[in-house]
């Protein structure tokens, strides 16, 4: 076929048919021409449709430049936007918006037996549901292995007992104590999921408030609770320890926070960083099927380390801003 | 280290509603009575109940004649015929290609709408057939016009024009369809270095200004990924359109040239990546709008 291109003899045989037709048109010669040109077009087109991915292009553009599709470095977060109290019915709640991504987490107090190897600690459970509404993907059973991923990478961020002090939930010594139901809702699906989910998390437990325990009597085996009888004698959360998750996306050989879902697409590999705010790192996971060099990781980690400083700094000015305005606060929710 | 991270609160929340001289229009819910009296026709978006007209989608009210309808604010995208459309291949099928066009059902491109290799009137042998991956595959991007509709709401494209055909290195933005203006044209190669195709179904493709003329530019199967990378300039144009264009449909202002190009000029005082802010957004919408209400005076 390239024979013909160069201005050979041979036509192809899929332009066989067209070009040994008798010469209906006075302009044959031209005729002829123009076939040829649009079919250097076309192979042209196919050499390259091979030649580079859309997701090797936004490696080429991400590697030599600093500049994202969105006009963002590749450090840059996406405006975001939190409120707690959400939820009237639940102890805690909290609704992160970052960009188009939309979560929802509540937290839910109940009073649970400990672990009897670990008496004086009391429990946490994550659980993350992926609603259809997000993306029809999630449609059945579809949103199931990405939420679990998610809850379970909550989980070991929070196992530490340097992350979350577990026995501040503890009422009666290996007897009762709470257990907080994290339920998480992803309503939109706009990229970087993690980010968001362990954020409004954060914030839902700062937001939470536990029932305080009047009494506590043994009757035998079983154990007698006195509750507060006012509904706000409550106690509050120590969650300054409550680590952040960063999501370092590998395009390319470079790094990038706080991926769109195109990005997310355009790479194959990301590395969690659970950061709390002494710069302590408590988890590092990586999801997707690439790899990263050990020299790249290390670098990758310094710099999620670094950003989670500033993730969980800037989350908590914001929190402490929200308390300011006081029980007066008008609650926005979904209404614009 | 600069601030990369902003945390915003719900309170902070602005709205960003711009209402053109009068006052707002009334948006029904669905639900909502839109009349009890007897005598009116039901139209799209309404239904029967106990004899008073309702609203089925939240949108507003029209009304022709005896006739009402709701207009729903958001929408899928249904397609009429010459619109001109960006869309993305979803399926390879036997002598068709299906296409992702934002509407209820994904459109059909039939291997005879398409220009081939060898000029307008060549037959299609079994081998375009067989070669019809190699031309466009899954995931590849679009322009094309509404040949036909059909009677389910499908569309029936084509892009048997050198104007219209795979699209190579550029960024799509996704609005609702409403916001496009119909216009005579719907390819613009902007002043301030870009090309923009503003797709009827609300994609909205933008891409770098093609040097050499338009004929092999944009048409037929060309896609020059291995030509040279997109320098930095231009990239910049582009995220800047990009959050422009975004900024825009935010504020539910109508998308064509002259807004968008308006709207460009204004984002000048901010950097790009502040484009992602909602008070930027807003202020560049809000001198927008005065902009094309003070050109409607002149004229």
């Amino acid at each position: 076929m390239t024979g013909l291109c160069e201005g050979g003899n041979e036509p192809p045989s899929s332009l066989k048919s067209i070009v040994e037709q008798p010469n209906e048109y006075s302009h044959a010669p031209d005729w002829r021409r123009v076939q040829v040109a649009v079919c250097m077009n076309l192979m042209k087109a196919v050499a390259s449709a091979s030649a580079e991915t859309p997701a090797q292009i936004m490696q080429r553009c991400l590697g030599r430049e600093n500049l994202r599709c969105d006009g963002r470095t590749r450090l840059d977060y996406r405006p975001m936007e939190i409120e707690t109290d959400v939820v009237s019915h639940a102890s805690g709640s909290a609704r992160l918006r970052l960009a188009n991504t939309d979560i929802l987490v509540g937290v839910k107090t109940e009073i649970d037996t400990p672990y009897p190897e670990r008496p004086r600690e009391g429990k946490m459970e994550f659980f993350v549901d992926c609603s259809a509404n997000a993306t029809p993907a999630f449609e059945g059973r579809g949103g199931e292995e990405l939420g679990t991923e998610i809850s379970n990478s909550l989980a070991t961020a929070y196992q530490s007992p340097e992350a979350f002090d577990l026995t501040s939930l503890c009422i009666l010594h290996g007897q009762q104590c709470w257990k907080l139901y994290v339920d998480i809702l992803i309503l939109e699906c706009g990229g970087n999921l993690f980010d968001a989910v362990s954020l409004a998390v954060k914030a839902a437990l700062h937001n939470t408030r536990v029932p305080k325990v009047k009494a506590a009597s043994m009757d035998g085996g079983s154990v007698d609770l006195h509750l507060s009888d006012d509904p706000f004698d409550c106690y509050r959360l120590d969650v300054s320890a409550a680590p952040c998750l960063v999501t370092l996306c590998k395009i390319g050989d470079h790094c990038v926070v706080d991926p769109t879902a195109e990005e997310e697409t355009c790479s194959n590999a990301s590395v969690v960083v659970a950061v709390t705010e002494n710069s302590l790192v408590t988890s590092v996971f990586k999801t997707g099927v690439g790899s990263f060099h050990p020299q790249t990781l290390l670098e990758t980690l310094k710099v999620g380390q670094a950003i989670g400083l500033d993730v969980n700094k800037v989350l908590k000015d914001a929190l402490l801003k929200e308390e300011e305005q006081g029980d007066k606060r008008q609650c926005y929710g979904f209404l614009k | 280290m600069t601030q990369n991270v902003y945390i915003r609160l719900a309170s902070q929340r602005i709205d960003n509603t711009i209402t053109v001289g009068s006052e707002a229009p009334r948006l029904y819910t669905p639900g909502e009575i839109v009349t009890c009296s007897t005598g009116y026709m039901r139209g799209h978006g309404t239904y029967m109940e106990e004899s008073a007209l309702t609203a089925s989608v939240a949108g507003v009210a029209e009304q022709v004649n005896k006739l009402i309808s709701v207009r729903p604010i958001k929408n899928r995208y249904t397609g009429e015929i010459g619109d001109v459309v960006v869309g993305r291949i979803t399926e390879v099928q036997q002598k068709r290609w299906k296409v992702d066009t934002n509407s209820r059902l994904d459109s059909v491109l039939l291997l005879s709408s398409v220009n081939l290799p060898g000029g307008e009137l060549r037959r299609r042998s079994a081998e375009d057939e067989q070669m019809m991956r190699k031309y466009l595959q899954e995931g590849d991007l679009i322009s094309a016009e509404v040949q036909k509709v059909y009677v389910d709401g499908s569309l029936s494209l084509y892009t048997r024009s050198l104007k219209y055909g795979k699209l190579s290195q550029g960024v799509l933005v996704k609005v609702f369809p409403s916001l496009v203006k119909r216009r005579k044209t719907h390819f613009h190669n902007l002043p301030c270095g870009a090309n923009v195709i503003l797709g009827n179904n609300g994609f909205i493709w933008i891409c770098p200004t093609i040097n050499g003329g338009g004929e092999d530019g944009l048409g037929g199967f060309t896609q020059n990924l291995e030509e040279q990378a997109v320098p930095r300039s231009d990239r910049e144009v582009i995220a800047r359109l990009r959050n422009c264009i975004l900024a825009l449909s935010n504020c539910k202002m109508m998308l064509y040239d002259t807004s968008i190009l308006y709207a460009y000029e204004e984002s000048m005082k901010y950097e790009i990546a502040e484009l992602l802010q909602p008070e930027p957004m807003l202020d560049i919408c809000v001198l927008t709008q005065q902009r094309l209400f003070m050109m409607q005076e002149d004229e």
